[in-house]
């Protein structure tokens, strides 16, 4: 007598488990049309098949729950502004002119048009891993479009960075060990803010890790800043009084935004703050 | 003559910052120095620079009004928001404060007319929003293109978000200039848009090719639509989407929103690997 290998009474159950798995990675996508063929393909074969099956429809009604929601909050949005602001809409479908550009974090709990109110059309708004801008000669590329764009183009009166407390790219930054691993995104972008990580540790090294880190927040902010002057088009509209550069810092934990402006003038003349720049107008609310 | 020129000369040296900026005061002060020692020879210049005084005045103070204008509107934005949203709903706010878990990952344009907070309502705390030229997704590249690569690996790898949403708009103005590029041309003054937009330059091929008899502005309709195709497909060059994806827990979708129609078209990525069927 011989005895088979278990492997070669498995065939069956293989093509089985084929064609479960087969459904199972199409459920996501098309739900409802293929329901009735996965609900056929499971009943046709094991019984411990079916049960799984059920047990996965009943759970995965992610897809829908999505669409549908996303759906809701449109048709909310078409009914309650855009249609009640239906000529402000048409004017602006036809031309933008917003008077800000802002750069804020892209964390969920900060954006600009919840915080500080901006309306359709005021503000041409970049959000990236902790509001950074890169210098003009170099670092990664995505931030420096929307800055030409909106200042050669759009001729934006005011940019506004806006910095924000708990900042998960600050910290990243503050924590992140100098001989790290370069692999990582997070590490690539943040290093645009080593210099306000320097000056950071060279005056705060001694106040707790948290406070080390709101420090980072708004210096880094004002090195941005900075930064943004080293780009020619936009100093010279600084220069000739057309463009205002301003710094923020949203504090979500004590609800207060903390705002100034940069003072060119001083800043030129040498009245340094730490980081190459004098501010001005400085107010809290 | 002297006399019109000396009240105005002496309203704007009036005129100084609250802070008196000693360095601002010194280059006006040389200035004004300069003009008194001309008119010191040429009297009879006095009415003109009179005038002239009088306009450069008046524009000093609309520039210095529309400054405090758009503060005023900032500030007034977040007391708003302190007094209707945060304040009334600290609890949430606190949570919030604490931690963030939003179920979403959004590429938006920056486009002023197009923040998703006001089309899908987003609350706070719901999605971590990255916004740039026509909502662009480059491919993987650890030099030139860290930013967005560091805002999808925050939001999926840290974050863990389900969902990434790209959402492409009408009139896009970079899409516009994608569009227009003409192939083999010398490097123009908006470099650093063009640079940035050719990351959807596939989307403009397709569209040169299949759409050649549609006028301008319905060829950038496709286009924009096809740009979020393009940045869909980029995604899943980061390895940790690839993941997430295969393994079902992480959902992308591309859109576009017309505000010249107040339409909103939502599609998915269908993105899935079959077992191998082994051939032996």
């Amino acid at each position: 007598m011989i005895l088979l290998p278990p492997r070669l009474s498995i065939p069956n159950n293989c093509d089985k488990v084929k064609d479960f798995e087969k459904a199972q990675l199409r459920i996501p996508s098309s739900f409802r049309r293929k329901a009735a063929n996965l609900q056929t393909m499971a009943s046709g074969k094991t019984p411990g098949l079916t049960q799984e099956a059920n047990d996965f429809t009943s759970g995965e009604n992610n897809t829908d729950d999505v669409f549908d929601d996303m759906k809701q909050r449109f048709l909310a949005f078409k009914k309650l502004n855009y249609m009640d602001n239906l000529e402000h809409f048409k004017k602006l479908a036809d031309a933008q002119a917003p008077k800000f550009l802002v750069i804020a974090c892209a964390d969920s709990r900060v954006c600009p048009s919840a915080v500080l109110g901006f309306q359709p059309g005021e503000a041409f708004t970049v959000r990236n891993i902790a509001n950074l801008v890169p210098s003009y000669e170099s670092g990664p590329t995505e931030t420096k479009a929307a800055l030409q764009f909106s200042v050669n183009t759009l001729e934006v009166e005011n940019i506004l960075v806006v910095g924000h407390s708990r900042c998960g790219g600050i910290q990243a930054l503050m924590s992140m060990e100098d001989e790290g691993d370069s692999r990582s995104f997070i590490r690539n972008w943040v290093i645009v803010g080593k210099k306000a990580k320097e000056s950071t540790k060279a005056v705060a090294s001694n106040l707790h890790f948290d406070h080390q880190c709101q420090h980072c927040e708004k210096t880094s902010i004002n090195h941005s800043l900075e930064r943004l002057l080293g780009y020619p088009w936009i100093e010279e509209k600084v220069r000739n009084g057309s463009l205002s550069l301003h710094g923020g810092y949203y504090d979500f934990v004590n609800c207060t935004f903390e705002k100034w402006t940069v003072d060119y003038e001083g800043s030129r003349g040498g009245k340094k703050e730490g980081s190459g720049i004098a501010v001005k107008n400085r107010s809290v609310w | 003559m002297a006399p019109a020129f000396g009240k105005c000369f002496t309203f704007c040296c009036a005129k100084t910052s609250p802070e008196g900026d000693e360095m601002a005061t010194d280059a006006y002060e040389a200035a004004i120095k300069g003009l008194k020692d001309l008119l010191s020879k040429k009297a009879d210049l006095g009415n003109v620079a009179a005038e002239k005084i009088k306009e450069l005045t008046q524009e000093l103070k609309e520039l210095d009004s529309s400054n405090s204008d758009a503060v005023e509107r900032i500030k007034s934005g977040f007391t708003h928001f302190k007094t209707q949203k945060y304040l009334k709903d600290s609890a949430r706010f606190n949570d919030l404060a604490k931690g963030q878990s939003p179920k979403f990952l959004v590429f938006a344009c920056s486009d002023s007319r197009v923040c998703p907070s006001h089309i899908l309502n987003f609350q706070p705390g719901e999605a971590f929003v990255v916004r740039n030229i026509a909502n662009m997704v480059p491919p993987f590249d650890q030099k030139r293109h860290s930013g967005v690569g560091a805002a999808v690996e925050y939001a999926v790898v840290h974050l863990k978000v389900e969902n990434i949403l790209v959402i492409g708009h009408s009139r896009c103005g970079g899409i516009k200039g994608l569009m227009s590029i003409e192939d083999d041309a010398a490097p123009t003054k908006s470099d650093f848009i063009e640079n940035w937009v050719k990351i959807g330059a596939s989307a403009r091929n397709k569209i040169k090719e299949e759409h050649q008899g549609l006028d301008d502005e319905a060829k950038c309709t496709e286009c924009e639509k096809e740009a979020v195709n393009v940045s869909l497909g980029n995604l899943l060059s980061y390895p940790f989407v690839r993941a997430e994806v295969v393994k079902n827990t992480l959902a992308i979708r591309g859109a576009h929103y017309n505000f010249v129609k107040g339409t909103f078209d939502l599609w998915e990525l269908d993105f899935k690997t079959t077992p191998a069927y082994a051939f032996s």
